[in-house]
C-alpha cells in the first residue's frame, strides 16, 4: 500500500493547485476483515443486494438528521469551499474539493430521493448506486478528516464532515469498513481503550511514571488510577500513557493536580477519552463508548470530569456528552460538565495557584497548532472563542516566547494536522503527508521569520500526525509537544530535596 | 378571451401553487427532520440573540461568503440585492393604488436589472474560467443560470427596445389575483418573459435554489453553543435509554 510518493514542496508562498484528476484515486485504506465488522454489530463482508441496502439506508439517516437533509438540498455549487481543504491543497485531486467530496453522496441522494434526479439525472449529476461509486466513496471519504473547515467559510454552514460520517456509516451497513477505525473501537468495548491496554498495564505503566517524575524533581506526584472519591475523574487519551509526545503532557496535568492539590484519578473502566465511532457516523457506537465514562464517574463517586488533551474527544465530549450521557447533575455544578485540562490549569493560573518559572522553557520558541475539533467543535471557557484564547494563555504563562502562525491558518480557519478523523494510520501515509502541506507551509513561515522550534497542541492524534510526518518536510519529529508538556516544565513543585 | 390568456393563467396558478406549495412543503419537512446532535460552527454564538444576529449578517451581507472569497462575494452579493430590488419594483403590477415605497424603489430597481446581469454574468464566467468551479458545475448550474440571465435580458428588452402595455399586463396580474381574468398582452417578449418567471418558481422547490429556505434550517449556522448548559436532545438521541443508573440514582 505505501508506494512511493513525493512531498509536496513547501514553495514559497502557499498556492492553490490546478486540478489533477484521480491524483488520489488509488488511495484506500485498509478494508476490516468480517470478525472486526461483526464485533461492531456491522455486517462481516459487502451484503447481497448491497445497493439497495446503501439506499435504504442513505434515506434513513436523511430522515433522521437535519443537517444532512439541508446540507444535500442547500448547496448552490458556488465554489467558496473548493480550495478550503487541506487535502486538496495538497494533493489537487478534484474530489477532494468539500463540494465535490459532498456530490460523492449527494449524487445519489438525487438519484433516488429528488424528482429531478429521478427524472432528469443528466440534468444534475445524479448517479445510480454501483460498484463504482462505493468504491469513490471508500477513497475519498476515508480522505476526509472531518476537521469542518470546509463549513465555516460555507455561506449555509454546510458541513462535509456530517455527510463523510453518513457516508461512512452506510459503508458499515453494507459491510464495507475502515479497518483502522473499526479496530480502535473495537478494543474499547473490549478492553476499554484504544490501545488494548488491560488495567494491570496501565496501573504498571503509572506507576513508572511516578517513579519517572519523583527522579527527576524529588516529588511524589502521584498518578492514580480506580481510587473511589476522588474530586476529578480524569479522562484522557490512552496514547497518553506512553506515546511521546503525549506522555509529557499526562506528566503535566498530574503536576497540576500535584500542585493544585485537588484528590484525581484516571479510571481502567473508561481508560480512553477518544471515541472513533465519531469518525465512522454511528451513533450506537457513539453512545456506548461514551457510557463508559458516565459509569465510571458514577461508580468512583467523583465530582468532577476532566478530558485531557484530544481534540475529537473534546469535541464529543463538550458538544455531545450532554446529550449522550447527561445530565450531569451528580457532579459538583460549580464546574463545567465536562471540564476540559486546559480550562482547569487556566483557572488555577488565573487564581495564582500555580508557581510556573517560564525559563524553564526558555529553550524553545513557541507556536501553537490549533486541533480542528477543538477549534471548530468546541468550546472553552464560557465566552466564544475560548477555545482559542485559553490554550495560549497557558503557553504564554509557561514560556517567554510565543508567535501565532498566519492568521488564516490558526483559530477557526486552523488548518487540519492532516491525520484526524480516522485517518491517522500507516496505509495512508501518503495522504496525511499531503494533508498536512498548509500546516507546514504555515509552520515553515514561523520557523524561517520567528525561529520557532516547538509547536504545541492539544489533540492526540495531531500529535501522533506530526510525530510522522515533520520528517518529511525536514523538520525535527520532536519540534510536536503537549501543551500540557509546557506547563509541567514550568511548573514549579516545592523544593527539591 | 384569448387562448394564450388561459393558458398563462393557469400557467401562473400552477407556478404559484407550486412555489409556495413546494417550499412550504420542504419548510415542514427541514422542521420536523430532527436534528440528534449540537454541530454549531464557530464563531458560534453562546446566546439565542446572538443566532439571530448571525442568521442576519450571513442572509444579509453574505458574512461567510466574504471571508471565504470575494469574487463569488462581490457578484452573488450584487446578484441578490439586485434581484430583490428589481421583485420590490415588480411590485408595482401587483399593487392598485401603489404602495409609495414601492414608487419609491422604481428608479432602483432599474438600475438593479442591469447589476442584476452583471452579477449573473460574473457567477457563469467563473463556472467556465475557473477550473475547481468547471469542475463542480453540472448541466443544471448553467441551466439555472441561463433561465435568470434570459428572465432580467427579457425584462429590460420590455424597459428599452419593445415595449408592452404595462396598463393591460397590471389588470391581467389584478385579475388573476382575484380570480376575474383579463386578457394578456400578446407581446412575443413579454410571454418569453413570463413563461420564463414561471418556470423559475416551478423549479424553485425541485432545485438548489431551496438553499434560501435552507439557509435558516442549518444546524451549523442556527444552533446556539451551549451544549453544556443545557441538554439537547432530539430524534434518535432523545431515545437513548441507558441501561445503568438513572440520573442521581
Ligand atoms: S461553499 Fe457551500 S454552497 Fe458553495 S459549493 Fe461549497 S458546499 Fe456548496
Ligand atoms: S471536513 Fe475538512 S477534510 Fe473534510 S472536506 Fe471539509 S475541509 Fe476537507
Ligand atoms: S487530529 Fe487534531 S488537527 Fe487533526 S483532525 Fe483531529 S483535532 Fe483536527
Amino acid at each position: 500500500m505505501a508506494t512511493a510518493f513525493e512531498t509536496p514542496p513547501l514553495g514559497e508562498y502557499p498556492v492553490i493547485p490546478l486540478l489533477r484528476e484521480g491524483a488520489m484515486a488509488h488511495s484506500k485504506p485498509f478494508v476490516a476483515k468480517p470478525d472486526l465488522q461483526k464485533g461492531l454489530g456491522f455486517p462481516g463482508e459487502l451484503v447481497p443486494e448491497w445497493e439497495k441496502v446503501a439506499v435504504t439506508k442513505l434515506g434513513e439517516l436523511v430522515s433522521q438528521s437535519r443537517a444532512l437533509r439541508v446540507f444535500l438540498d442547500s448547496c448552490v455549487k458556488c465554489g467558496a469551499c473548493t480550495d478550503k481543504c487541506h487535502y486538496y491543497l495538497g494533493t489537487a485531486d478534484p474530489k477532494n474539493m468539500p463540494v465535490a467530496r459532498q456530490d460523492l453522496l449527494r449524487s445519489v441522494y438525487r438519484r433516488y430521493y429528488t424528482f429531478a434526479g429521478k427524472f432528469f439525472p443528466w440534468l444534475v449529476g445524479a448517479r445510480d448506486m454501483t460498484k463504482k461509486v462505493l468504491d469513490d466513496w471508500y477513497s475519498y471519504f476515508h480522505q476526509c478528516s472531518q476537521c469542518r473547515r470546509c463549513a465555516v467559510f460555507c455561506p449555509y454552514g454546510i458541513d462535509t464532515a456530517e455527510i463523510s460520517m453518513a457516508a461512512r456509516d452506510i459503508m458499515d451497513t453494507v459491510g464495507l469498513g475502515q479497518k483502522y477505525s473499526n479496530e480502535i473501537i473495537g478494543k474499547v468495548h473490549k478492553i476499554g481503550n484504544n490501545l488494548g491496554l488491560p488495567e494491570p498495564a496501565l496501573r504498571n505503566t503509572l506507576d513508572g511514571l511516578e517513579e519517572d517524575v519523583k527522579e527527576a524533581t524529588g516529588v511524589e506526584v502521584k498518578f492514580p488510577l480506580d481510587v473511589k472519591g476522588a474530586e476529578v475523574l480524569l479522562v484522557t487519551p490512552s496514547a497518553d500513557f506512553f506515546a511521546e509526545p503525549h506522555i509529557d503532557g499526562l506528566i503535566g496535568y498530574a503536576k497540576v493536580f500535584h500542585a493544585a492539590g485537588i484528590s484525581w484519578t484516571l479510571s481502567s473502566h473508561a481508560s480512553e477519552a477518544a471515541n472513533f465511532s465519531l469518525f465512522i457516523g454511528n451513533h450506537d457506537n457513539l453512545q456506548k463508548v461514551a457510557e463508559r465514562i458516565r459509569e465510571a464517574a458514577l461508580e468512583l463517586g467523583v465530582k468532577r470530569i476532566v478530558v485531557g488533551e484530544c481534540g475529537h474527544a473534546w469535541r464529543v465530549a463538550y458538544s455531545f456528552w450532554n446529550t449522550l450521557i447527561g445530565p450531569f447533575d451528580f457532579l459538583d455544578p460549580r464546574y463545567p460538565a465536562p471540564q476540559h485540562i486546559c480550562e482547569l490549569t487556566y483557572d488555577l493560573i488565573r487564581r495564582g495557584a500555580l508557581t510556573l518559572d517560564k525559563s524553564a522553557n526558555d529553550d524553545k520558541v513557541v507556536t501553537f497548532h490549533d486541533s480542528c475539533n477543538v477549534s471548530r467543535g468546541s468550546r472553552m471557557g464560557n465566552v466564544p472563542g475560548g477555545q482559542f484564547t485559553i490554550p495560549r494563555e497557558i503557553i504564554r504563562a509557561c514560556v517567554n516566547k510565543f508567535v501565532d502562525m498566519a492568521p488564516e491558518t490558526i483559530g477557526e480557519t486552523t488548518f487540519c494536522c492532516g491525520g484526524g478523523g480516522g485517518l491517522l494510520t500507516d496505509d495512508l501515509v501518503e495522504l496525511r503527508v499531503k494533508g498536512a502541506l498548509p500546516r507546514m507551509q504555515a509552520l515553515q513561515r514561523v520557523v524561517e521569520e520567528h525561529g520557532v522550534n516547538y509547536m504545541a497542541a492539544i489533540c492526540a492524534i495531531c500529535k501522533s500526525q506530526f510525530t510522522k510526518v515533520l520528517p518529511y518536510y525536514e523538520h525535527s519529529r520532536d519540534m510536536i509537544g503537549s501543551v500540557h508538556g509546557l506547563v509541567g516544565n514550568a511548573i514549579v513543585l516545592g523544593p527539591k530535596r | 378571451m384569448s387562448v394564450l390568456t388561459v393558458l398563462y393563467a393557469l400557467l401562473f396558478y400552477v407556478a404559484t401553487a407550486t412555489l409556495a406549495g413546494g417550499v412550504a412543503w420542504k419548510c415542514w419537512v427541514y422542521a420536523r427532520t430532527p436534528q440528534p446532535l449540537k454541530i454549531p460552527i464557530p464563531p458560534a454564538p453562546a446566546t439565542r440573540r446572538g443566532v439571530v444576529l448571525r442568521m442576519l449578517t450571513e442572509v444579509t451581507l453574505f458574512r461567510s461568503l466574504f471571508r471565504s472569497n470575494k469574487w463569488i462575494w462581490l457578484f452573488g452579493w450584487i446578484f441578490h440585492v439586485a434581484l430583490l430590488a428589481v421583485l420590490l419594483r415588480h411590485l408595482r403590477y401587483f399593487t392598485e393604488p401603489v404602495w409609495f415605497w414601492v414608487d419609491m424603489v422604481q428608479p432602483f430597481g432599474l438600475y438593479a436589472a442591469f447589476a442584476m446581469l452583471a452579477g449573473l454574468v460574473g457567477l457563469w464566467a467563473r463556472r467556465f474560467l475557473v477550473d475547481r468551479v468547471r469542475y463542480i458545475s453540472s448541466p443544471s448550474d448553467h441551466l439555472m443560470l441561463a433561465l435568470l440571465v434570459a428572465i432580467a435580458a427579457s425584462g429590460l428588452a420590455m424597459k428599452y427596445l419593445v415595449h408592452t402595455d404595462i396598463i393591460a399586463l397590471k389588470a391581467f396580474f389584478l385579475g388573476l389575483m382575484v380570480f376575474s381574468w383579463q386578457e394578456l398582452p400578446a407581446d412575443p417578449v413579454l410571454l418569453v418573459h413570463l413563461a420564463l418567471v414561471a418556470v423559475l418558481m416551478i423549479v424553485f422547490p425541485l432545485s438548489k435554489l431551496l438553499h434560501a429556505p435552507g439557509v435558516f434550517f442549518s444546524p451549523s449556522l442556527n444552533q446556539v453553543d451551549d451544549a453544556r448548559e443545557r441538554r439537547h436532545a432530539a430524534g434518535w438521541s432523545a431515545k437513548i435509554v441507558r441501561a445503568g443508573r438513572t440520573p442521581g440514582g
